[in-house]
C-alpha cells in the first residue's frame, strides 16, 4: 500500500499502519489465519474506508492541488503500461535532443470484447512525464519540458496524422520549462507552434488532465475534440504559487490564490471548458492504479470510437470551433 | 520637478506607464536623463541608446496609418469578472481604475487602416492597462480582427505588449492562447498575410501564442521578449542572465524573429512587407 501521505491523509495513515501490522503478525504465526485477528483486520479496513470517505467528502482546492501533485499520483508512463500494449517509445525532435520531460510513441490499446486483430485501437500517446525519485525527477526535469519536449510532440503528432491514427494525450506538467536554454531556444515559439499543429490535426485527438495542468505548458498539449480531467487533477493559468507571490505579493496567501483561481476540474467542467470529469478511485487515483486505468481506458476507447466515424476536415473544423467559443464570450 | 529623485522610483513608474509627467524622463535602460519634448520629437526613442519606450495606443494609429485612416473595430467589448477575482483588490476595482486611467476599455484596441494606402485590419496592445495583459475582451478582439480580415480580405497586423495571461481571469485567460491560435489557423488557409510586431515586453501567453505565429515577426529594438520572466529564470537557475538576454537583439540572433525595426522605420516596413505579400 502506500507510504508516502499527505497531512490530510495522516488519519488514513494510522489505520493502515494498524492493519498492516496486523496481517504481518498473523502471517508470522501460521499459514492458517487467526479468525479473531482476521475479524480485526475486516473492521478496521471497514473504518479505513469510513475515513476515507469523510477525509474525501469536503476537499478543500489547496488539497485537491496537492492530490494532484502527490508524490505517488500514477503518472503517463504508468498509465501507458496500465492501459496500452505494445508500446514502441520513440524519442527526439531531429533539431536539438530528446526531451526526457516528454513522452511520445505509439501503443495498441485493447477493446474489452474480442481478441482479433480488429479489437485493437493503434494510438499515439504523448504526454508530460514526472520523476518519482529524486534521481527520476532531474532526469525527468520535474515535467517541465523544454521547447524540444513540444517540437517532439509536433514530429509525432504530424506522423500519426500520416496514418490516421489517434492522438491521445496526458497532460501533467507544473509548467513549460522557465530556463536560459528554453528561453535561447524558442519556449514561446515552441508552445504556440504546438497548438497551432493540434489546432490542424486531421485526426481525432483526446486529451486528459492526469495531474497538474501549469498553464500554457499544458494547454500545448490540451487542443484536442475532447478534453477531460481526472477527479483530483488541475488545469491553471498560474500556479497558486505564482498568484500569490504575483498578485497578493504574499507567498503565504497561495490557499486564497488556490480559491481564488477556480482550477479544479469540477470549476473548469461547470465553466465548459472541458467535457468530462473522469472519477478516481475512493482516495485518489494512487490509491488504485488499476481502477483508474481502466476508467481512463474506456473513456479513451468511446471518445475514439465517437470520433473515428467524422472525416478529416470536419475533425479540424470541430475542433477549432469548440476552441474558439471555449471562453463563452458571445453568450 | 527635481531631477534627482530617488533612483528605484523614477525607474518603476517610468516602466511602468511609459512616459511620467514632468519635463524630463529617465531612460530606464541606459539611465540617460532625456527632455520629454524631445523625446516625443523622437517618436519615444531614447536618443542615446535608442531603447523604444512603450507607446500608448494613440501615438502607435498615429506612426502607423495614414492620417485620420483608422477607424476602430468591437469598440464596444467590455470585460467582466468572470471567476469574482480578488486579490489585495478586486479584478472589477482595478479594471474601473485602469478604464479611468487610459480611456480604453481593455488592454487591446483594433480596427482597420491605410498604411501607404494600403488597407489592413490591426489589434494595437496598451501596456498601461493592466500590463496589457490578455483576457476575454483581449482575446475576442483578436478573434474578431482576424474573423474581419477573412471576410474582408485584409491583411492583419498585431503590435503586442503583453505581460502574458491576465492572471484574473483564471482558466479563460489561457484559453484566449487556444483562441487565438485556432483563428490564426483559420486565416492561414487564406493568402492573406499576417505580421506580429513585437514591442516592449512580449512575454508569458501572448509570447506563446499568437505573437510567435507570424508570417513575418518583427521586433522593436531592445523590447523584452520571451516565455518567462527574467526574475522567473534566474530564480530557476540560480544564475545570473547573460547581457541582453531575451532583448530583441539576442532573438534575432537565436532565429526567434525576422528582423529588428526601428519606430521611425516601421510603416515604411510595414508598406513594403504587405505590398509584396499582397503584390500590389
Amino acid at each position: 500500500m502506500t507510504s508516502i501521505y499527505l497531512d490530510f491523509e495522516k488519519p488514513i495513515a494510522e489505520l493502515e499502519k494498524k492493519i498492516e501490522e496486523l496481517k504481518t503478525f498473523n502471517l508470522a504465526f501460521n499459514q492458517n489465519n487467526i479468525a479473531s485477528i482476521d475479524d480485526e483486520i475486516n473492521s478496521l479496513e471497514i473504518k479505513k474506508e469510513k475515513v476515507i470517505r469523510e477525509v474525501f467528502k469536503n476537499l478543500t482546492n489547496w488539497q485537491i492541488i496537492q492530490l494532484s501533485r502527490h508524490p505517488l499520483r500514477p503518472y503517463t508512463l504508468d498509465y501507458i503500461e496500465l492501459i496500452t500494449e505494445n508500446f514502441i517509445e520513440l524519442h527526439g525532435d531531429r533539431l536539438f535532443m530528446d526531451d526526457r520531460s516528454v513522452i511520445g510513441g505509439f501503443a495498441f490499446i485493447k477493446k474489452n470484447n474480442g481478441n482479433k486483430r480488429s479489437g485493437f485501437q493503434s494510438v499515439l500517446i504523448v504526454g508530460h512525464q514526472k520523476g518519482r525519485t529524486t534521481k527520476e525527477k532531474i532526469y525527468r526535469n520535474f515535467g517541465m519540458p523544454n521547447p524540444e519536449g513540444y517540437r517532439k510532440a509536433q514530429r509525432l503528432f504530424k506522423l500519426a496524422e500520416k496514418y490516421s491514427i489517434p492522438v491521445i494525450t496526458f497532460i501533467d506538467t507544473p509548467g513549460a520549462y522557465p530556463g536560459l536554454g528554453a528561453e535561447e531556444r524558442g519556449q514561446s515559439e515552441a508552445i504556440a507552434s504546438t497548438i497551432y499543429t493540434l489546432s490542424n490535426l486531421k485526426i481525432p485527438v483526446i486529451s486528459i488532465v492526469i495531474g497538474e495542468g501549469g498553464s500554457g505548458g499544458a494547454l500545448a498539449f490540451g487542443v484536442a475534440n475532447r478534453v477531460f480531467m481526472l477527479e483530483y487533477s488541475i488545469y491553471s493559468v498560474i500556479s497558486p504559487e505564482g498568484c500569490a507571490s504575483i498578485l497578493y505579493k504574499d507567498a503565504s496567501k497561495t490557499e486564497n490564490a488556490a480559491n481564488t483561481l477556480k482550477l479544479t476540474a469540477k470549476d473548469l467542467f461547470n465553466y465548459g471548458i472541458i467535457d468530462g470529469i473522469i472519477p478516481e478511485p475512493l482516495g485518489g487515483a494512487h490509491r488504485d492504479k488499476v481502477k483508474i486505468s481502466q476508467e481512463i481506458k474506456s473513456i479513451i476507447l468511446d471518445a475514439v470510437s465517437e470520433l473515428k466515424n467524422l472525416d478529416h476536415e470536419t475533425l479540424r473544423a470541430e475542433r477549432i470551433k469548440k476552441f474558439l467559443v471555449l471562453d463563452k464570450f458571445n453568450d | 520637478m527635481s531631477l534627482f529623485r530617488p533612483r528605484s522610483n523614477f525607474k518603476k513608474e517610468q516602466v511602468k506607464s511609459g512616459i511620467p509627467e514632468g519635463l524630463w524622463v529617465k531612460c530606464p535602460i541606459c539611465g540617460e536623463i532625456v527632455y520629454k519634448k524631445e523625446l516625443e520629437r523622437n517618436l519615444d526613442v531614447c536618443p542615446k541608446c535608442n531603447y523604444h519606450f512603450r507607446l500608448n495606443f494613440k501615438k502607435r494609429i498615429d506612426i502607423t496609418f495614414d492620417e485620420d485612416s483608422f477607424s476602430p473595430l468591437f469598440e464596444d467589448l467590455k470585460p467582466d469578472d468572470i471567476l469574482e477575482f480578488k486579490d489585495t483588490k478586486k479584478y472589477k476595482d482595478r479594471i474601473k481604475e485602469d478604464q479611468e486611467k487610459t480611456g480604453l476599455l481593455d488592454a487591446a484596441v483594433s480596427g482597420t487602416g491605410m498604411i501607404e494606402k494600403i488597407k489592413a485590419a490591426a489589434v494595437i496592445f496598451d501596456f498601461s492597462f493592466m500590463g496589457g495583459s490578455m483576457g476575454r475582451v483581449v482575446g475576442e478582439k483578436i478573434t474578431r480582427t482576424f474573423k474581419y480580415g477573412i471576410e474582408h480580405k485584409l491583411p492583419v497586423i498585431i503590435f503586442s505588449s503583453s505581460g502574458g495571461a491576465r492572471m484574473q481571469e483564471g482558466i479563460f485567460s489561457l484559453m484566449q492562447m487556444s483562441k487565438t491560435i485556432a483563428i490564426i489557423a483559420e486565416y492561414n488557409r487564406t493568402d492573406l498575410p499576417y505580421i506580429s510586431v513585437l514591442t516592449d515586453p512580449t512575454t508569458g501567453g501572448v509570447s506563446a501564442s499568437f505573437a510567435s505565429i507570424g508570417d513575418v515577426i518583427i521586433a522593436e529594438p531592445k523590447a523584452l521578449i520571451g516565455f518567462a520572466g527574467p526574475r522567473v529564470i534566474e530564480k530557476t537557475i540560480h544564475q545570473n542572465l547573460p547581457e541582453g538576454f531575451q532583448r530583441s537583439e539576442y532573438l534575432l540572433d537565436h532565429g526567434m524573429i525576422d528582423m529588428i525595426v526601428e519606430r521611425k522605420d516601421m510603416k515604411n516596413m510595414l508598406k513594403n512587407i504587405l505590398s509584396i505579400f499582397l503584390n500590389v
